[in-house]
């Protein structure tokens, strides 16, 4: 079986957000990067734990970005995963332009199992995953919360409104992953050491039409304060839900 | 024309139904079009009624294999219906269905999508639409740059307008695929508001100090009629399920009304929260870094405060 894990690289949880160039681009000054955490942490250590139940599973990782991701991708494969495709291009706005080059490396590759993370952190798009599946006339499986494979059926858990539900699928198939398929892990000294020497494969991407452009950015209005209320005057704090905020 | 999709589930509109119509509406008062709605699979509902949210005619695929949901099965009906109906602007909301189909559906129609939306568009150059960014910390307006156009709406971020009308019902005709994905078990939680649908959410963090103290947010939350959240480590450490785990990893609500309890206000909590109306915070430490993205706070025991908070509720309730 081969699986594809897409990892994508966004500011650290706690990078300051500001903008610049007229507020048309991300201050990415002083901001430490990270791999997306819905792709590190479920997505990623998912397709890991297949792979060392079953050692006969191919695993192969992808970004689309440029030089400036390839310590994030070589900090994927310090985790797990046999060699890495990065897809060299630095126009990361359109998600329609990055899942069709994910869709290209993939026609290329055979692949038996996608993984999607639920959303960047920075988009928060939750689209690249379905279009990289409808690209590949594949079925796609989105937020899912468990997942388990038998053979060459899928046994899926996806998180619904107000609930769960449980999807069986023959793969292949793409799968956004989210809190539940997996748990966090930590690259321990042998996976830095191996991921130095494993394939990381730069490729040029394919000519796409971008559908979409950010034409600007900003920032939530700030806060008026805080009304402090005394705990002794609790009827306070629920006449002013009531009467000023009108929330109750 | 703008098309909104009316998402259902086992026969009933969803709220986000109601707001992706409202919303749906104003784009088509706003380039002075008509809305239509969609409607796929079978209902037990009054169709005709979704005109009160400003639709004047609804597509009804009643096809029964749409009651099952298939992301590829649904994209190519919607994708059909888009094309038949010859709508401009597809409108869908953008909670688990519909983050499972947009971009499918912008893949499928080559039609730029916006997702997690919250504004309406501006059309003073282009076709410019405010979504969320940084996870609640920014917004990027995005341009969309092709003929059909796809916004997925995010949740809480358009109001339910509803007046009179009934819109005209037509059976639309489209092929239905046979679905690949077959659903073995659905486990709903009954009896409660679902997270992402509520208008107001009661949250508690390690203050709380262990999952048998929980009565206390479950008492304020009832009397509020609340769903329940609650930060990471209390969902990591087992003491709620995780499904109630808000904040960057976790869901991203923006209720009228978070009420947080003995939680510190973390930075990645506050990303899956900060889009909340009005944020009420109890914490004893005066310090605690949530005080500054809150509108309300009470420095407190929340065994003590939590009670009587639930206590007051049932009072103006009661009046
Ligand atoms: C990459 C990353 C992603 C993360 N994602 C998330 C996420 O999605 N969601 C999330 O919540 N966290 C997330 N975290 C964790 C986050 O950083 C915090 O650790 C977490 O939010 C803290 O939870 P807490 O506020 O419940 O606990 P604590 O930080 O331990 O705070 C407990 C609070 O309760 C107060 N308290 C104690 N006793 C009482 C009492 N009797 N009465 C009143 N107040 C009391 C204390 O003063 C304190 O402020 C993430 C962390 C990382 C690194
Ligand atoms: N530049 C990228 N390279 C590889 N995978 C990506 C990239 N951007 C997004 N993805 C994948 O698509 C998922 C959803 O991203 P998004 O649609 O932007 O929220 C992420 O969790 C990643 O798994």
């Amino acid at each position: 079986m081969k699986i594809l894990v897409c990892i994508s690289k966004t500011p650290d949880t706690t990078a300051k957000i500001a903008f610049k160039n007229g507020n048309t681009q991300f201050e990415d000054n002083g901001v430490q990067w990270i791999i997306n955490p819905y792709d590190e942490w479920y997505a990623l250590v998912r397709a890991i734990e297949l792979k060392e139940k079953d050692a006969s599973v191919v695993l192969h990782l992808v970004t689309v970005g440029g030089a400036d991701a390839e310590p994030i991708i070589r900090k994927a494969l310090a985790l797990g995963g046999d060699e890495a495709i990065r897809v060299n291009t630095t126009k990361l706005q359109d998600s329609f332009y990055v899942a069709s080059q994910i869709a290209e490396v993939a026609k290329n590759g055979g692949y038996d199992l996608i993984f999607t993370g639920k959303e960047t952190i920075d988009y928060n798009g939750s689209s690249i995953g379905g279009m990289v599946a409808e690209l590949l006339d594949l079925p796609y499986i989105s937020l899912a919360t468990k997942f388990e494979i038998n053979g060459t059926t899928a046994t899926v858990t996806r998180e619904i409104e107000g609930g769960e539900e449980v999807n069986e699928v023959t793969l292949p198939v793409v799968v956004s992953c989210q809190k539940g398929v997996a748990e966090a892990r930590i690259p321990n000294m042998r996976g830095i050491m191996s991921a130095r020497t494993k394939p990381l494969k730069a490729v040029e991407p394919v000519e796409v039409e971008e559908l979409t452009s950010i034409s600007s950015f900003e920032l939530p209005p700030p806060k008026a304060g805080v009304k402090m209320i005394s705990p002794d005057n609790i009827a306070e704090l629920v006449r002013l839900l009531h009467e000023e905020a009108k929330v109750i | 024309m703008v098309l909104i999709l009316a998402d259902q589930t086992d026969g009933h509109f969803k709220k986000t139904a109601f707001e992706a119509l409202s919303y749906g509406a104003k784009v088509a008062e706003q380039s002075g079009t008509s809305a239509e709605a969609l409607v796929l699979g079978s209902v037990n509902e009054d169709v005709a009624s979704l005109g009160k949210y400003g639709v004047t005619k609804v597509h009804h695929v009643s096809n029964d294999a749409l009651n099952i949901f298939d992301a590829q099965v649904y994209t190519k009906v919607i994708a059909a219906a888009v094309q038949s109906t010859e709508a401009k602007v597809l409108v869908l909301s953008h909670n688990n269905t519909g983050r499972a189909i947009a971009g499918r559906l912008s893949a499928r129609l080559k039609a730029a999508m916006v997702p997690a939306a919250v504004g309406l568009p501006d059309t003073a150059d282009g076709f410019v639409v405010k979504k969320v960014v940084f996870s609640g910390k920014a917004f990027a307006n995005v341009s969309l740059n092709t003929d059909i156009k796809i916004i997925s709406l995010n949740m809480n971020a358009h109001k339910i307008l509803a007046g009179e009308g009934t819109a005209q019902v037509s059976e639309l005709n489209v092929p239905v695929d046979v679905s690949k994905i077959k659903v073995t078990a659905t486990n709903k939680v009954t009896g409660e508001i679902p997270l992402t649908e509520a208008t107001r959410v009661v949250s508690g963090g390690r203050g709380l100090k262990g999952p048998e103290n929980w009565k206390i947010v479950e008492d304020l939350a009832h009397s509020l009629d609340a769903a329940l959240a609650c930060s990471r480590p209390v969902a990591d450490a087992g003491w709620r399920p995780h499904h109630e785990h808000v904040g960057q990893t976790g869901i991203a609500i923006a209720p009228n009304l978070y009420v947080a309890a003995g939680i510190s206000g973390a930075i990645q909590h506050l990303a899956g929260v900060n889009r909340s109306k009005v944020i009420v915070v109890i914490n004893k430490d005066s310090e605690a870094p949530f005080f500054k993205a809150a509108d309300y706070g009470v420095v407190g025991d929340v065994f003590e405060i939590l009670p009587k908070l639930t206590e007051e509720v049932k009072k103006l309730k009661g009046a």
